[in-house]
């Protein structure tokens, strides 16, 4: 039974294929399944990719940073799970060149770093750069150009490290892992691990670091990391990739958010599109469920066999759709290749099943409750004309769907409440989408005098078929309502990215600056650069207690709330919030006047991790001084920014003036970077640090992930094009029976042209009208509550909306119709019949 | 033995101007092997009548026994066990699945019974209506004379034991129509079909062997 009805179903299958109908919903499904997966395809190897940029700033796809030695047991576990590796050595020492010394923070490398990225030299301090993909040999050095200026040397000229003499083999501009310590960063001294022995500088006590890098295959790592996680202690930690940067960990998160959302749009467009199509292919069975039940099938067989009829083509369907967005991927990956100057690891196969469960259940909850009410179609139509509607459709599926579909949109979303906010979101939208279709639908009613007979045939049309209008607005809106929605937030969003990070962002920090030379220095750079820079107090203190409770890292599970824990915090004091901070709790010390005791102010970020909350009681060590006080405010930062920012900030008269060193940050363009020669000749103390390098990466991360966005919208588009050929084809065959009647009865084709467009245009004004309001509103609230920056909707966008939605109406349904007009009546009213 | 009787057999609908009677406590009985025409003018509720018969459609009172067995107590799913049993169907709009081919449409019936060899009995069939040349043509490829055998050739398929006919010949022209009905009562003599048809086409309500017409509600036999 089981399998004579498995064959009917595959039958059924087979003939309806024919008819045309499933054809439609196929189409709907093959290019959601299609886009989504491409879009899983392509995101996971984007993610992948930009995981890849991130292990580019550690120079390894993992790093262990250790106090000392790495142990040689390490370095053969790497070997043994097959992972690339390279040591560092870290430690700070005086250098000589001539008279001239200076203290320099110096890496010995040996011939394999770095493992991922590359280094940038020069042959002069501000020459012209070249990448090279290893260190220098034994026996060179490279210094960074403010190095070189300090000493005063040249590529070339020797210099003295320890016991050794070393030659200038050129200047280092850039490596790969500089931004991982972007404030403990002294003048860079590059050595070869080789020579080490020689100088003599690390004998028993010295004070060092070493990394260990690797790089390798993901399992691999993982299987490192599972092995080197119990042999790790306060004196070692391990940082991946994500760990490498704030600022780099803000965007790739982004990215993914933005991604993701991207994704869920596709696959709600999806819904849409095979809802739209299932309806209209259900309403043209009616009358063939009729003659089943006539002939004497009973309901559940009816139900059984569209069930399966519908599953075997959502499997089928979605198998292809599958294979279709792998190929479609490898086919961005192949036109974006040269722009990616990484190549895009190869896909997981994981978004093929998602595909795959995301067909089957957006076809089987969308396309099987107006199949399912054709089991309770009476008998008796089979000897009257079908009515409209189709019986009252179950609503279980529809919910069943509707918690699956979510359940779906949490997986690509990877966050409940951006889950629930596109969730809500978009029923609360489908809701006032079909309000204001259904007014503006019983406001066309109202025309029925006046205008030409064809506008008025073509404008009643609407109302006439109401329920198929109200659904075509709502369906065909959404689709332009999420374009625009896509292209406004995208728009904005990228402005905002773009904002964040100006031309004239700063590129040099100052450190090491004392008070008595903030004054002279600030002169300075007022005279040579015309702008008065703000300069900031930096304290160095460890947290020492929270709430009277020692604090430990091994109170933490997180890596970075025990790296936070370890670390000395740059502390500061202002009477006010620094630029591009937020206050997002609490008040401002100083603000309310002061109560005497000691307020600090937290980001919010390291609040969170260190588990720490409003009016807890803190204490710093500094020196030798214990200061204990309570926090007071939480602030937003944007690190992305690139100013100057604090985690912890008090109000002035906490913190010694004089143990502090002062902080600024410059932009200065490249033709002025002699400036720098002459500001260090003044302030020799004064350590320059060149963020240009860093933050072109950064930008560079930036743009990739605005290309990857942008093709991920590609196919958004494309399923936003389903909805709108869904929409139309489901009033395809009551036009055609429509205009052949007219047509039979002496209607001109001209006449019938301007019918048709009077609808066409109407419809799809109606639906870009309404769209276009519910994508500002929606636009505001994604930019105000998700993506926080400030947004105002353009009131040009109603236009654009109805300019899309009429042009693009008119247009899909004058490809649609336009055989409908070139072929006598004839045949089409008797295809109708059928 | 009958086929068909019905007893007390009252069909009313509600209408916003209030009820209205269509048929009112009508008493029919058929017998296995009759040929019985109803006729009447449009709207007299003859379709009514049939559906009602065919347990299509449930009547607001009385009782209708289809070979023996009472409708009444039965679900719609039993209606359509019983129906797929014993009963054939042909239309004045001759409803035949469009994106079926002439074969096709006469297999249906045969496959949802699960019979041996639905094709073969199909041809069969297709070729006794003289349609051996449009075995592979799909509905809107036949003329409505040759959609209409196509229907017949379904309608006999099986070998039901009742054949009900809605205006089989409503959407044909006088001479197709006329061979439609030949071919019917041929169809009907050699398988020993019991026949009841509705119609206004007099021609065809005297090639029957009972003629019942139907006027205000009620039937008589003329």
């Amino acid at each position: 039974m089981a399998h004579s009805m498995l064959q009917q179903g595959w039958r059924m299958a087979r003939r309806d294929w024919r008819g045309g109908e499933l054809q439609v919903v196929a189409l709907a499904l093959l290019v959601a399944v299609t886009a989504v997966t491409a879009v899983g395809f392509f995101t996971d190897r984007v993610r992948g990719a930009m995981l890849e940029q991130a292990a580019e700033l550690l120079a390894a796809d993992r790093v262990v940073q250790r106090s000392g030695e790495i142990p040689a047991i390490w370095l053969q576990q790497a070997e043994a799970v097959n992972l690339r590796h390279s040591i560092t050595t870290l430690f700070r020492s005086v250098v000589l060149a001539g008279d001239a010394l200076q203290l320099a923070e110096v890496k010995a490398v040996d011939s394999r770093y770095p493992l991922r990225g590359e280094l940038r030299i020069a042959d002069q301090r501000y020459g012209t750069e070249r990448p090279i993909a290893s260190g220098p040999p034994p026996g060179d050095v490279w210094l960074d150009p403010q190095l070189a200026d300090r000493l005063q040397v040249a590529v070339e000229q020797q210099i003295e490290l320890g016991e050794l003499s070393l030659r200038v083999g050129a200047i280092l501009r850039d490596e790969p892992d500089r931004g991982a310590d972007l404030f403990t960063i002294a003048p860079r001294l590059l050595m070869h691990r080789d020579d080490l022995a020689a100088s003599g500088l690390l004998g028993s006590g010295a004070l060092r670091s070493e990394r260990l890098l690797l790089a390798g295959e993901p399992a691999a790592l993982a299987r490192f990391d599972y092995w080197l996680q119990p042999q790790l202690d306060e004196s070692s930690r391990l940082i991946s990739g994500r760990e490498a940067r704030p600022e780099l960990q803000q965007a790739l998160e982004r990215a993914e958010r933005y991604l993701g959302l991207a994704a869920l749009v596709s696959l709600l467009l999806a819904g849409i599109a095979i809802a739209t199509s299932a309806h209209h292919y259900a309403l043209r069975q009616r009358s063939n469920a009729a003659l089943l039940r006539c002939l004497g099938v009973d309901s559940a067989t009816i139900g059984q066999l569209y069930l399966l009829q519908i599953v075997l083509l959502a499997l089928v369907t979605a198998a292809l759709g599958g294979l279709l967005g792998y190929l479609a991927q490898w086919l961005l990956a192949a036109i974006i290749g040269d722009l990616f100057a990484l190549s895009l690891p190869v896909p997981s196969l994981l978004p093929w099943f998602q595909g795959l469960l995301i067909g089957v259940v957006t076809v089987v909850g969308f396309a099987l409750p107006p199949l399912w009410a054709l089991r309770r179609i009476p008998p008796l139509q089979v000897l009257r004309q079908p009515s409209e509607q189709l019986p009252q459709a179950p609503w279980f599926p529809y919910l069943a769907a509707g918690t699956a579909l979510f359940g779906l949109l949490l997986w690509q979303a990877g966050d409940l409440k951006l889950a629930l906010q596109v969730a809500a979101g978009t029923l609360l939208t489908l809701l006032l989408l079909w309000l204001l279709a259904a007014l503006l639908v019983a406001l066309l009613g109202l025309l029925r005098r006046g205008t030409g007979i064809s506008w008025r045939f073509g404008l009643l049309n609407i109302p006439r078929r109401a329920a198929a209008s109200r659904l075509q607005i709502m369906a065909l809106g959404s689709g332009i309502m999420v374009l625009l929605l896509l292209s406004l937030v995208r728009l904005d969003l990228l402005a905002h990215w773009r904002s964040t990070l100006p031309l004239d962002a700063p590129n040099h920090f100052l450190i090491d600056i004392r008070p008595t030379q903030v004054d002279a220095l600030a002169d300075l750079l007022a005279q040579r650069r015309g702008v008065d820079l703000p300069f900031y107090p930096m304290v160095r203190g460890r947290l020492e207690r929270i709430n009277s409770r020692p604090v430990s890292a091994a109170d933490y599970r997180s890596p970075r709330a025990q790296r936070l824990v370890r670390r000395e915090f740059n502390l500061s004091w202002s009477d006010g919030l620094l630029p591009g901070n937020r206050l997002l709790a609490g008040t401002f010390h100083g603000e309310d006047g002061g109560d005497g005791e000691v307020s600090w102010s937290l980001e919010q970020g390291l609040a969170e991790s260190l588990a720490i909350e409003l009016g807890d009681w803190l204490q710093f060590r500094i020196g030798d001084r214990h200061i204990s006080g309570r926090v007071d405010s939480l602030r937003e930062v944007d690190w992305d920014s690139f100013q100057v920012n604090f985690f912890v900030l008090t109000q002035p008269g906490v913190l010694e003036p004089e143990a502090a060193s002062w902080i600024t940050s410059l932009y200065l363009p490249p033709d002025q970077r002699s400036l720098l020669t002459e500001l260090i000749r003044q302030f020799p103390n004064v350590t320059v640090i060149d963020v240009a390098a860093i933050m072109e990466r950064v930008r560079m991360v930036i743009d990739r992930v605005i290309l990857a966005v942008e093709f991920v919208f590609l196919f958004t588009l494309l399923a936003g094009i389903t909805v709108l050929l869904a929409a139309l084809q489901a009033s395809h065959r009551q036009r055609q029976r429509e205009l052949a009647l007219l047509r039979s009865l002496g209607v001109r084709r001209r006449a019938l042209r301007q019918l048709l467009l009077a609808e066409f245009l109407t419809l799809g004004g109606v639906a870009g009208g309404v769209a276009a309001l519910v994508a500002a509103l929606l636009g505001w609230l994604l930019a105000t509550q998700l993506f926080g920056f400030d947004y105002r909707p353009n009131p040009l966008i109603v236009w654009v909306g109805i300019a899309i939605g009429s042009i693009s109406s008119s247009l899909i349904g004058w490809w649609h119709t336009r055989r409908l007009l070139e072929r006598p009546p004839l045949p089409l009213l008797r295809q109708d019949r059928q | 033995m009958p086929v068909i009787v019905a007893r007390q057999l009252s069909r009313r609908l509600a209408t916003p101007e209030g009820p209205i009677t269509i048929l009112e406590r009508i008493d029919l009985t058929i017998n296995r092997g009759e040929t019985v025409a109803v006729v009447g003018v449009s709207g007299a509720g003859k379709s009514t009548l049939l559906a009602l018969l065919a347990g299509l459609d449930q009547a607001t009172a009385g009782e209708v026994t289809l070979a023996g067995q009472p409708l009444t107590p039965l679900s719609e799913d039993q209606r359509a066990a019983l129906r797929a049993k014993l009963l054939g169907f042909v239309f004045q709009n001759f409803q035949l699945l469009p994106h079926l081919t002439a074969l096709e449409n006469v297999m249906l019936p045969l496959e949802l019974a699960a019979l041996e060899a639905p094709a073969t009995e199909a041809q069969r069939l297709l070729h006794r209506v003289g349609l051996a040349e449009r075995l592979h043509h799909y509905p809107a490829q036949l003329s409505g004379g040759e959609q209409q055998r196509v229907a017949l050739a379904r309608a006999f398929a099986g070998n039901p034991a009742l054949l009900l006919a809605d205006e089989p010949t409503g959407n044909l022209d006088t001479t197709t129509g006329q061979r439609v009905i030949e071919l019917l009562f041929e169809l009907n003599r050699e398988q020993g079909t019991t026949l009841l048809l509705v119609t206004h086409d007099e021609l065809l309500a005297r090639r029957c062997r009972r003629v019942l017409e139907l006027d205000g509600g009620q039937l008589r036999e003329l």
